[in-house]
C-alpha cells in the first residue's frame, strides 16, 4: 500500500519519522566519577600542604609542622603498618555501633506512632523539640553519674544525639503514606500487624534510612568529644593522647582516619537508601 | 492498626459461593461538622447477581454510601445487610475499588495480586488462583514487574485482579476508570463486566459517566443530592458487551442525559474525586 492511499474513513497513513541519533556522552561519566572527585581531594590536599608550609616557615608556629601533609602520611603509614590503628578504630565504632542501635530501637517505634497519630504528635511537640535542641554533650555529666561505666555514658550520649533524626525521618514518613494504602489493605483483610509489616514498614523504610544517614552523622561527630573523657580507649582518646605527647603528625594522622571512615559511613548508608528505595524514576 | 482480627473473614475453600443480596435498610449519615446530613433514608435493595450503577452530582454521597457498603463506614442510622448480616467491619468477601488504582509501589504485580490471600493466611492458594486472574486481566506476561512501570489502565487492572483474588461477593467501584483515557476506559468497562457477569459477582459502581452506567449496569440507581437520596432508578436490559452505537443503547443513554438536563454539572473527568471519607 502505498503512502497516499486515502482510506473510506479519510484516515491517510503518514511516513514513519525518523529520530535523530545523539552523540554518545562518555566523557560526562568519567568526569562525575573520577575526574571532579580527583580536583576536589586534590585541591583540599592543595590548602593542607599551603597551611603546613605556613606552619612550617613560621617561628612562632614551627613546633606543629609536624600537621602538614608530610609527616601526618608518614604516621598514617606507620600506624597502619604498626596495626595501632585498628584497636582505637574498632572501640569507637563498637560505640557509635551500639548507640545507634538503641537510637533505631527506640526512634523506628517512636516515630511510627507520633506519624500515625496526630495526637501523639500534638502531645510530644513542645518536649520532643526542646529536648532535641539541649546538645547531647550537655547531658554529659548526668550521664557520667547515671551509668556505672564511661562505655554506657558514650553510649548513651551517642544514642540522645542518635535518636531525633531518626525519630523525625520515621514519622515523616509515616505521615506521607497515602490514606488509600491503609484503607485498600484493611480493605483486604489486614490485621494490625499485618498492617504494619506489609503496608507501614515497607512504606517509609527508605525513610528511616534516611534518618539513621543523619543520625550517623551526628553521631560520629559527638563521638570525638565524648571519648575526650574518662574512657582510654577509640579514636577521640587517641587524640586527646597524642595531643599531650605532643605527637601532632600522629594527631593529624587520627583526624584523617576519623574524617575517612566517617566518609564511609555516610556512603554505606547511601546505599542502603538505594537498596530500599521503591520509588523508581521515570 | 486499631483493628482486630475478624474470626470470620477468612473464606474457606469448602464455603459456597454466594453472591451478595444487599438490602440497604433506611441509611442516614451525618458527618460530624456537616449542618446537614449527607445521606437521608435511603433504602434500595439489590438482587444477588445485578449490576447496579449509582449516579448523581458530585458531592451527593456516592461514595459515602458506597464506602458503607464495603464495611469501611458505619452509618448513623440504619444499616446496610449482605445476605441477611448487617455490615458493621470491612472484609475481603466485599472489595472496593477506587479512582486511583493504590498499588503498593514496592511490589510487584504478583505480590500486589496475591496481598489479600496473604492477609488471610492463604498461601497455599497463592500459585492457583493469582496466575489465571492475571491472565483473565491481561497481564500474565507482566507479573513479576515492578507496578510502578505499567500504564494506569495496566494498573487498574492489577486494582482489579487484586481484588477478586480473595474471591469477593461482591465488587465496589469508586469512579474506578475516571482517570484513564477514553480507550483504555472502554475496553476495561467491558471487561470488567465480562467478569463479573461471568463470575456471577454482584456489582455496585459510583460514576459520574452516564454512557459508563448504561454500559456496564442492570439497573442505573440515581442520586439526588442535599440530602443524598436514591430518587429514581432505570433499568438496562440489554446483553453484554453492549455496543454503545447501538440504537437501544443511545436511547437509554439520551434518556438519562435528559432526565439530568441542567440539574447536574457536566461530568468530571479527573476531577479530584477521590473520597475524602475517613474509613472509620
Ligand atoms: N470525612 C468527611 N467529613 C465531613 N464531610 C464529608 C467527609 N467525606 C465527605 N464529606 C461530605 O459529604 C458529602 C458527600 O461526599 P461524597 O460521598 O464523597 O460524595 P460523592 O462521592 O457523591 O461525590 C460531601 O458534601 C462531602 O463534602
Ligand atoms: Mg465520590
Amino acid at each position: 500500500m502505498s503512502t497516499d492511499t486515502v482510506n473510506a474513513a479519510g484516515i491517510r497513513p503518514l511516513p514513519t519519522a525518523r529520530r535523530k541519533s545523539w552523540p554518545a556522552g562518555w566523557m560526562e561519566p568519567l568526569r562525575q566519577g573520577l575526574i571532579y572527585p580527583a580536583l576536589g581531594i586534590g585541591g583540599l590536599l592543595a590548602v593542607w600542604w599551603y597551611g603546613g608550609w605556613i606552619i612550617a616557615n613560621n617561628d612562632d608556629l614551627y613546633a606543629f609542622a609536624d600537621f602538614a601533609p608530610g609527616p601526618t602520611f608518614a604516621a598514617l603509614y606507620q600506624m597502619v603498618a604498626s596495626g595501632a590503628v585498628w584497636d582505637p578504630i574498632a572501640s569507637s565504632l563498637s560505640r557509635v555501633g551500639f548507640g545507634l542501635l538503641w537510637a533505631i530501637l527506640i526512634g523506628v517505634p517512636l516515630g511510627i506512632g507520633i506519624g500515625y497519630w496526630a495526637v501523639a504528635r500534638q502531645i510530644t511537640h513542645v518536649p520532643f523539640q526542646f529536648l532535641r535542641m539541649i546538645s547531647p554533650l550537655a547531658w554529659m555529666p548526668i550521664a557520667v553519674l547515671a551509668f556505672a561505666t564511661w562505655d554506657a555514658a558514650i553510649i548513651f550520649l551517642i544514642a540522645v544525639a542518635a535518636v531525633w533524626p531518626i525519630t523525625y525521618a520515621t514519622a515523616h514518613g509515616v505521615q506521607k503514606i497515602d490514606p488509600l494504602w491503609f484503607k485498600v489493605a484493611r480493605n483486604l483483610g489486614a490485621d494490625s500487624p499485618q498492617m504494619l509489616r506489609r503496608i507501614v514498614l515497607p512504606a517509609v523504610s527508605q525513610d528511616i534510612f534516611a534518618g539513621i544517614r543523619l543520625a550517623v552523622g551526628v553521631a560520629w561527630i559527638v563521638l570525638v568529644p565524648a571519648e575526650y573523657l574518662g574512657v582510654t580507649s577509640g579514636l577521640g582518646y587517641a587524640i586527646n593522647d597524642a595531643r599531650d605527647t605532643l605527637e601532632y603528625d600522629k594527631l593529624a594522622a587520627i583526624v584523617l582516619v576519623i574524617g575517612m571512615i566517617g566518609y564511609l559511613l555516610d556512603a554505606v548508608c547511601v546505599k542502603l537508601i538505594k537498596r530500599t528505595s521503591w520509588r523508581q524514576a521515570d | 492498626m486499631g483493628i482486630e482480627r475478624d474470626s470470620s473473614k477468612a473464606i474457606g475453600e469448602g464455603t459456597p459461593f454466594m453472591p451478595a443480596f444487599i438490602s440497604i435498610d433506611y441509611i442516614t449519615h451525618h458527618y460530624k461538622g456537616q449542618s446537614k446530613p449527607t445521606l437521608e433514608a435511603v433504602e434500595a435493595t439489590i438482587e444477588a447477581g445485578q449490576t447496579v450503577a449509582l449516579i448523581g452530582r458530585s458531592g451527593c454521597g456516592k461514595s459515602t454510601l458506597l464506602h458503607m457498603l464495603a464495611g469501611l463506614l458505619q452509618p448513623s442510622e440504619g444499616c446496610v445487610r449482605i445476605n441477611g448480616r448487617q455490615i458493621t467491619r470491612p472484609s475481603p468477601k466485599w472489595n472496593m475499588m477506587f479512582q486511583k488504582p493504590s498499588l503498593y509501589p514496592w511490589m510487584s504485580v504478583r505480590e500486589n495480586t496475591a496481598l489479600g490471600l496473604l492477609f488471610q493466611g492463604q498461601k497455599q492458594l497463592i500459585a492457583e488462583r493469582v496466575d489465571p486472574l492475571l491472565e483473565t486481566v491481561g497481564l500474565r506476561e507482566l507479573a513479576d514487574t515492578n507496578v510502578q512501570r505499567l500504564s494506569g489502565g495496566q494498573q487498574q487492572r492489577v486494582a482489579l485482579a487484586r481484588s477478586l483474588a480473595t474471591q469477593p461477593e461482591l465488587l465496589l467501584l469508586d469512579e474506578p476508570f475516571s482517570a484513564l483515557d477514553a480507550f483504555t476506559r472502554t475496553a476495561l468497562q467491558d471487561q470488567v463486566t465480562g467478569i463479573v457477569k461471568d463470575k456471577g459477582l454482584t456489582m455496585v459502581m459510583v460514576t459520574h459517566d452516564i454512557e459508563e452506567a448504561v454500559a456496564m449496569a442492570d439497573r442505573v440507581l440515581i442520586m439526588s443530592a442535599n440530602p443524598g437520596r436514591i430518587e429514581n432508578e432505570m433499568s438496562v436490559d440489554l446483553t453484554y458487551p453492549r455496543n454503545r452505537s447501538a440504537p437501544e443503547f443511545v436511547a437509554l443513554r439520551e434518556q438519562l442525559m435528559k432526565h439530568f438536563g441542567e440539574t447536574v454539572e457536566l461530568p468530571q473527568r479527573n476531577s479530584k474525586t477521590e473520597p475524602r471519607i475517613k474509613a472509620a
